[in-house]
């Protein structure tokens, strides 16, 4: 299936992005170009030095904090159809991922193309949830892209890290996440769970969070790490990049638990790898129910596969009478999730 | 079934070794018998469920997940119990009548199931479990828990739950089979278990490396260290039994040296074969190789018998007929050995001769010369201690010969599995059959999986996965860019490989990104080191 020729002409995948001839635009691209669309702001995705970026405002604004995104960002509203040139008009819907992440939809004589960038379909209080947006080709991530990858509900994981801080007051739990959109989500979770104790932050953690609540989201009492003196932490979370965990900047925290929040976790191997003792099954991504689901109710006449896991999902797609193709993308990176 | 599953999944993630046994010692002071004496049977790897193996699982899996979709996950999480337990389907409610079973009916229905069943009667146990449950369970059936528990580290658990000394623990363990209902009974301030009744195992006394220490020869004596495999030959109420270092028995593989003792004794060894390749005509010995083709068989041929006939160097005597000399110096006991040597058949006992050397510096050279005589190293025992279990410093030291090095080319790589996982750290290597530059061949001529720091394997997986040509399944070939320099013990001829030679504890001494491919050695090279 994988060589037969593309079914719509005005629309190429490349290595380094998804290319629109007609109108010159490349979604996510991997290198500088004239016009790009961004899905959504982690930097895999969202790439400076672009011309003119389309994008949500809440994207733009992520993307400011890394480049400092100016005149050549253009905010697109949700479900606004944008025209492109060349016959072209993108449309933004939420892809749930994280905050201002979203799908893009380009129709071309009649033809619908959705590219979902990376989504989840679980509730999560810090973005829009994820819409399906019917279409001829679906291009999906495939992060998760295993049948062992079943994400458990995040009230489980949250418990679990309550229970593991409950149960050593005299010790702190260092959760690694991401620091945009994994650790906003779990600090929203924990608040919605009653946690209203002091979190502190790792230094990479405090702008995104500043972001987060600037756009409406509560996050509670934030304290920074980096000044707080070691036995005020004890009892208490401390939220840091996954790097952090095993790097000297964790030596200053109080007999550390060391958790980490990510859709990993879900394998020992891997858990152990990176000495982990509370592993927190905590995505943004879609598991394989939910990336299984979403290409069942999307029902397209194809989907193209951008990154992940892509075999098991395409012999999915096989076992299931779905037309499908793997896209070999470059420089999609999903270690930290 | 819970309790044992959480106690699985918190070993797992418990990094230190004081954070895993106390999680152990706490688990066994809480859990009744019997359900902690069949975990503590899992943890030390006691437990046997003939019906129950890997490829069972492979099965059972292939029959409810296509095949495809399995071998993707089971490669990507590199453990098959583990894949299992998360892609076992759940069962639709109306079906899941039966209760969770506790951990001894889990086992008792292990133990139950045979081939013929085994296909039916295990679906019904994973399907009241949840997933940490199935892995348990299948850990626990299919040996192997992956929790970085060795048996030490459980018996020294034991001895810290309940306060009794672990050397104590080692000599009763031996005695007992699962669930060690008169262990526990023992360690909470009952009668100790009777050990004069059985041939049992006594766990051995092993020797720390002497790296660069220096030791007076007054307070030492020097023997050769000799390479087959160390064993202990128990004789008790006319019968004997072979033990191997990890207190298996190997007697059924070694009816010979089985059937010559006949009084009561514990004797410490060295199993060998006869030949003349370690030590020359002297030494009587045959290389490890020719070891090797005898161990691990169940029945064993009259040929066999004949063309490799087994005989056992003595070192020790732990116990002589009733008396326990395992406090006496070493002086002592070796005064016995040598008493009692005219008691044993000449043909399968012989007594290891210790070094005449005046000081350290005669001793080095004498060393040096192993290397000549093919034998592995010597020896030092401090003269006056007492056979005690384990490896404790100051009391004997081994000082092996320096290993060979030849450079080799970087083949095959495939993945490792567990904490490796994701890494390609199994590496095979190979020798060039002739000069490069006239078209010569790089073979096969050994594997390693060993030798290589945490920042070496990363780079040997990011060299892996940047320069392979080819896959086979999960095995990766390189573009045979990269020279490893190979450090081994001895080299061998064997028919397995296609170099027709054989390494001993083959590992990764050096990477030589420095060397290009073309200057690694050739088999020859290596050819001329056999011995």
């Amino acid at each position: 299936m994988g060589s037969q020729p593309l079914p719509f002409d005005w629309i190429r995948p490349e290595p380094w992005g998804i290319h629109i001839p007609p109108c010159g635009v490349w979604i996510d691209p991997a290198r500088p170009v004239d016009i790009a669309l961004v899905t959504h702001g982690h930097a895999d995705h969202a790439r400076g030095g672009h011309e003119r970026v389309f994008a949500t405002s809440e994207t733009l604004a992520i993307m400011g904090l890394r480049y400092g995104v100016g005149n050549e960002g253009v905010a697109v509203g949700l479900r606004e159809p944008v025209e492109l040139g060349g016959g072209v008009t993108a449309t933004f819907f939420p892809a749930g991922h994280v905050l201002g992440s979203a799908q893009i939809l380009l129709e071309h004589r009649g033809e619908r193309v959705v590219i979902t960038g990376d989504y989840k379909r679980r509730a999560d209080p810090t973005c829009a949830a994820f819409e399906v947006v019917p279409c001829d080709i679906f291009i999906t991530e495939a992060t998760f892209g295993l049948p062992v990858f079943i994400h458990p509900p995040i009230a489980c994981e949250i418990d679990k890290l309550l229970s593991a801080l409950h149960g050593n007051p005299q010790r702190c739990v260092a959760v690694g996440a991401y620091a945009l959109g994994k650790a906003q989500r779990v600090i929203a979770e924990l608040r919605a769970a009653g946690h209203d104790a002091p979190i502190y932050l790792h230094g990479a953690m405090e702008k995104t969070c500043a972001l987060y609540e600037e756009h409406g989201i509560a996050l509670g009492d934030l304290r920074p790490a980096t000044v707080a003196a070691r036995d005020e932490m004890r009892g208490h979370i401390i939220v840091c990049p996954p790097a952090a965990l095993n790097d000297r900047w964790s030596r200053r925290l109080p007999d550390p638990i060391t958790a980490m929040a990510s859709g990993w976790m879900q394998v020992r191997g891997r858990a152990r790898q990176r000495n982990v003792e509370l592993p927190l099954i905590i995505s943004d991504h879609a598991d394989w129910h939910e990336l299984t689901t979403t290409i069942a109710e999307v029902n397209p006449q194809e989907s193209w596969i951008t990154h992940g896991r892509e075999a098991a999902l395409l012999r999915w797609c096989q076992l299931n009478q779905r037309r499908a193709r793997a896209l070999a993308m470059l420089g999609y990176e999903d270690e930290d999730d | 079934m819970q309790a044992f599953a959480a106690l699985v999944d918190q070993l797992t993630y418990t990094r230190s070794r004081n954070g895993k046994l106390a999680l152990i010692a706490r688990y066994l002071q809480d859990t009744p018998d019997p359900d902690r004496g069949w975990a503590l049977a899992a943890l030390t790897d006691a437990l046997d469920f003939p019906a129950v193996k890997s490829a069972t699982i492979r099965r059972l899996m292939t029959e409810r997940v296509d095949p495809v979709l399995y071998t993707l996950s089971r490669e990507f999480v590199g453990d098959t119990a583990e894949t299992a337990s998360l892609l076992w389907p759940d069962p639709p409610v109306v079906q899941a009548t039966g209760s969770e079973p506790d951990l001894p009916q889990a086992v008792a229905a292990l133990h139950a199931m045979t081939r013929a069943n085994v296909m039916t009667q295990l679906p019904q146990l994973l399907d009241v479990l949840d997933a940490n449950g199935r892995y348990a369970l299948l850990k626990l059936a299919t040996g192997a828990m992956r929790v970085g528990v060795s048996a030490r580290l459980a018996k020294l658990a034991f001895a810290q739950a309940f306060e009794v000394s672990v050397d104590a623990v080692e000599e009763f363990w031996h005695g007992q089979k699962p669930p060690y209902g008169p262990l526990f009974a023992w360690a909470e301030g009952g009668e100790p278990p009777r050990t004069d009744l059985l041939p049992l195992f006594r766990p051995f006394m092993l020797a720390h490396p002497l790296d660069d220490l220096q030791v007076d020869l007054k307070d030492f004596a020097a023997e050769w260290k000799w390479d087959g495999i160390r064993v202990q030959v128990v004789h008790v109420a006319g019968e004997t039994r072979v033990y191997s270092r990890s207190g298996d028995d190997i007697s059924a593989s070694f009816p010979e040296i089985a059937a010559t003792l006949d009084f009561p004794a514990v004797l410490d060894g060295e199993l060998l074969v006869r030949g003349n390749d370690q030590g020359g005509a002297d030494g009587g010995a045959a290389s490890f190789n020719a070891l090797q083709q005898r161990l691990g068989r169940k029945t064993v041929s009259k040929k066999m018998l004949a063309e490799a006939p087994a005989f056992v160097r003595l070192y020790d005597v732990l116990l002589l007929d009733g008396a326990d000399l395992r406090e006496l110096p070493w002086t002592r006991r070796r005064a016995q050995l040598e008493a009692l040597l005219p008691r044993l058949d000449p043909d399968r006992f012989d007594l290891s001769q210790l070094i005449v050397a005046n000081d350290f510096a005669a001793l080095t050279a004498v060393r040096e010369k192993a290397r000549d005589d093919a034998i592995e190293g010597v020896m030092l025992k401090r003269r006056d201690s007492p056979y005690v279990t384990g490896r404790r410093s100051g009391l004997w030291y081994k000082w092996k010969r320096d290993p060979l090095l030849i450079d080799c080319v970087l083949m095959y790589a495939q993945r490792g599995s567990g904490k490796r996982s994701s890494f390609y750290s199994d590496y095979t290597f190979g020798c060039w059959n002739g000069d490069p530059d006239d078209g010569a061949e790089i073979l096969p001529v050994g594997k390693a999986y060993s030798g290589f720091t945490d920042e070496e394997l990363k780079m040997l997986d990011r060299h892996i996965r940047t320069h392979t040509i080819k896959r086979f399944g999960p095995i990766r070939e390189t573009d045979k860019s990269l020279v490893l320099e190979i450090a081994f013990d001895s080299v061998h001829d064997s028919k397995r490989h296609k170099s027709g030679l054989a390494m001993r504890f083959p590992r990764v001494h050096r990477i030589r990104t420095d060397k290009p491919a073309h200057e690694a050695d050739r088999i020859e090279t290596l050819r001329a080191m056999v011995r």
